[in-house]
Order: structure tokens, then sequence, then C-alpha cells
């Protein structure tokens, strides 16, 4: 169900391309034929988010949240702005929402209808969180979906499950690790995780950094 | 709709899938439908929640057995379809054959950085008293509506507590058909686990959910 590329591979005929690459191929130049779509548009539509928008950027937000009080507060109460601050704006993340992770509570992120991410901090979804495993899971079984990515939380912590239903984008600010006293800003996003801003996963602890 | 896109709370899909580089294509036609999809998007033809809407009524078992693209690619030729922007004949062939249809924006090269950055913000000013204040306990509406709606199953029948107010947003039930914004009150509303999943499970686990006034009493 992640996907399912396998099987739309060639029928043995020969050919290199699949039914769906030659359909999709046919659909663009149908389009580009048209007038709709500017063919340049499509190719920077697709390195924007290959490689200018993604994790690394929620890892700057995060970062400067451990470094500065006043900051985070800001991102607490309102993180649009506090966000936009830093430069990361935009589609798919007009409207956010940082949730914190405490000592009573952590706090994770699902999309059950459909995929809603925010594109600016972290880029496009992972494959699994578009998963209607994830999707259908998440919401009634954290817990054990936690402890599947290696999270395993005391009975004392309690699990705040956020299912983002409206256009609302929700951010996980984890907490920091232990032992980074005195690290810069760009020492600390090092351990922001993609998966710790989705609450998959804790930041990464200096000893674990590769 | 009830359809196959409400996930929340459904069984049998089993463990979640890991791929160790969390690529974000798997394949050359995934990266053009993505981009064919905000492209053609952009030609301002259809809303958000139209385009949702066009995902979520494919039929059941064909939506749960297609990959993400897949279901992006199919649910792009019906809006592209229904806004009467190419034809079945076109589709088959991959070659115009009716004139094309004068679209309101066409997203060049230079535009996409400017276009994804400014986004498109869903709040909206409003003269509407708010129902509601953070605090109050409410309930979701057991609503089943034919169409686009994002009030998920799970969370039908079921008394919660005001959380946060995010403001006035959009409507989906009315923007996907074409009737309009219709800016509604937007909630943050906190269930307890046990109320939504019954007695075996916690208290003290909560699940948030972004409701809109009428979804809410």
């Amino acid at each position: 169900m992640a996907h399912d590329h396998s099987h739309d591979h060639d029928h043995g005929g020969g050919s290199a391309l699949s039914d769906i690459d030659l359909r999709v191929r046919a659909l663009e130049s149908l389009l580009v034929e048209k007038g709709y779509v500017d063919p340049e548009a499509l190719d920077v539509l697709i390195d924007t988010y290959e490689t200018k928008i993604g994790p690394r950027n929620g890892a700057a937000v995060v970062a400067k949240a451990w470094s500065d009080p006043e900051y985070k507060q800001w991102l607490l109460d309102d993180a649009s702005a506090a966000i936009a601050s830093l430069g990361f704006t935009g589609r798919q993340g007009e409207h956010m929402i940082v949730v914190e992770n405490t000592e009573q509570t952590h706090n994770l992120v699902v999309c059950t209808l459909c995929s809603c991410y925010p594109w600016p901090v972290l880029g496009l979804p992972p494959t699994w969180y578009k998963s209607p495993a994830y999707r259908s899971r998440a919401i009634i079984e954290p817990r054990k979906v936690l402890s599947e990515f290696g999270v395993e939380l005391g009975e004392e912590v309690a699990v705040s499950v956020h299912d983002s239903t409206a256009e609302t984008r929700y951010l996980v600010l984890p907490f920091r690790p232990e032992g980074t006293e005195g690290w810069s800003e760009v020492q600390l996003s090092t351990l922001v995780n993609r998966n710790s801003m989705i609450g998959t996963e804790q930041a990464t602890l200096p000893r674990d950094l590769s | 709709m009830n359809s196959a896109h409400d996930l929340g709370g459904m069984m049998g899909f089993g463990p979640i899938e890991h791929e160790p580089a969390d690529p974000n294509f798997h394949a050359e036609w995934e990266e053009r439908v993505f981009a064919l999809t905000l492209a053609v998007g952009a030609t301002g033809s259809w809303n958000i929640d139209i385009s949702r809407h066009a995902r979520e009524s494919l039929p059941p078992a064909q939506y749960l057995s297609s990959s993400y693209y897949r279901i992006w690619l199919d649910g792009l030729e019906k809006l592209m379809l229904d806004a009467g922007l190419v034809n079945e004949q076109e589709i088959a062939d991959g070659k115009q054959a009716i004139p094309a249809k004068p679209v309101k924006n066409i997203l060049t090269a230079e535009k996409v950085m400017p276009a994804m950055m400014s986004g498109s913000p869903y709040d909206r000013e409003t003269q509407a008293e708010q129902q509601f204040a953070v605090g109050d306990s409410v309930s979701a509406k057991n609503i089943n509506s034919k169409t686009h709606t994002r009030i998920p199953r799970y969370v039908r029948g079921k008394t919660g507590e005001v959380d946060k107010i995010h403001g006035c947003h959009v409507f989906p039930d009315s923007n996907s058909r074409g009737l309009g914004e219709d800016p509604q009150w937007l909630y943050r509303v906190k269930f307890t686990a046990r109320e939504i999943w019954g007695a075996e499970h916690s208290l003290k686990d909560l699940i948030f959910v972004d409701l809109w006034e009428p979804y809410l009493e």
C-alpha cells in the first residue's frame, strides 16, 4: 500500500517505461500543449520540495526555541508569526500551531482524513505518514505506534494526538536533550530529527549523532 | 461523505512501513504528478476542498489499493474533466482536441517560489458571533454528509471541551461544493481517548480535533 510502482513496471515487452509513466507523460504533454502548464515551472516545483524546503527549516525553529525563552513563548502563542520571522512561510503552513512536549505530555500529529502536514517547516510528508496504517492507527493506539517507532512512554506521561482536520498545521516542539548546555543553535539543530517534530520520535541524543 | 479516506480507528492495515531514506518520490512520474497537480491547481479552476473531494470520492476499493500519487493522478484527471479544462478524448490521446479554456492564472517558473512562499490563508473576517468559548463542553453532531466534510466518523456523537479558538475559517462543506467560502468559527476540541474509543482506553490520553461550529452542539 505504501507505493505500488513495483507492479507498474514494464510488462516484459522491452519498454523501459511503465504504463503509468506513459500516461503521465501524455498528460503533461497535453497540458503543456493547451497552455495550462509551463514545463519549467514543474521542474522548479519539484526542485523546491526536493532541495529547498524540508525539515532543516523546522529544526532551526526548534533550536531557536530551545535557545531563546522569549522566542519559545512567541512560538507557543503565535506559531505562524514566530515561524514566519525565520522566513518559513507559505503553502500548507498558513496557520501553524506548535505543541510542546513536557514531562507530563507527549504530542503526536496525524491527518486521519488525508495527508495534511506543515510543508514550510518539514517539507513533503514521508510515505509512512500518508499510509493507511499510520492514519488509522495513530489516533486509536498511539502508544503502540510510538513504541514501534522506538518511543516508550511511562504511564505517567499522557499522549495527546492532534488530528489535522482543518487548515491548521501542527509542529511538535520536542524535549531538548540533556548534556547540550552551551550548544549553539546550529549545533542544537543537528539533534532535531524530522520525526521528533511529528512526535513519532524524540530528539536525537548527543551520543547518537552520526 | 463516508468513504475510504476517513481512516481514523480502522484496523487491519498492518505495521507502519518504514523506508530508510524516506524519498519524497519513488519514480519520475510521481514527481510529475505532484508538480502537475500544483501547477494546474494554480490556474484557479478549483479550490483545495474541491480537490480533496475529488480524491476521496474515488471508489473505496480503488482508493485503498492505489498508491498516494496514483490517487493524485486520478483526482487530477477528474478535476480537469469536471472543470472542462480537458475532455476524455484528449486524456486518452495526450493531444489537444478542443480549444483551451481561459483560466485565471498560469504558474510560470518565476512565479513558483513567490506562490509557494505566500500560500493561501484560510482565515476570514466575520461579523458572526461565536457560539462557544474555551472550556465549554461541546458534542460533535452525528452528521453523515453525502458531500465533502472534515468531521471524522470517529468523533461524531462524542463530547469534548473547547480547547482553543482558531478564528473564523473557510468552511470546507460549502467551499467543496462551489457554494462559496461561508466562513465559520473553527475550534480545537479536546476529547479523552476513553470518550472516543471506550472504557479500555485512557482518561488521560487526549485527542484534539479541529472542528467548525456547524459540526458542534
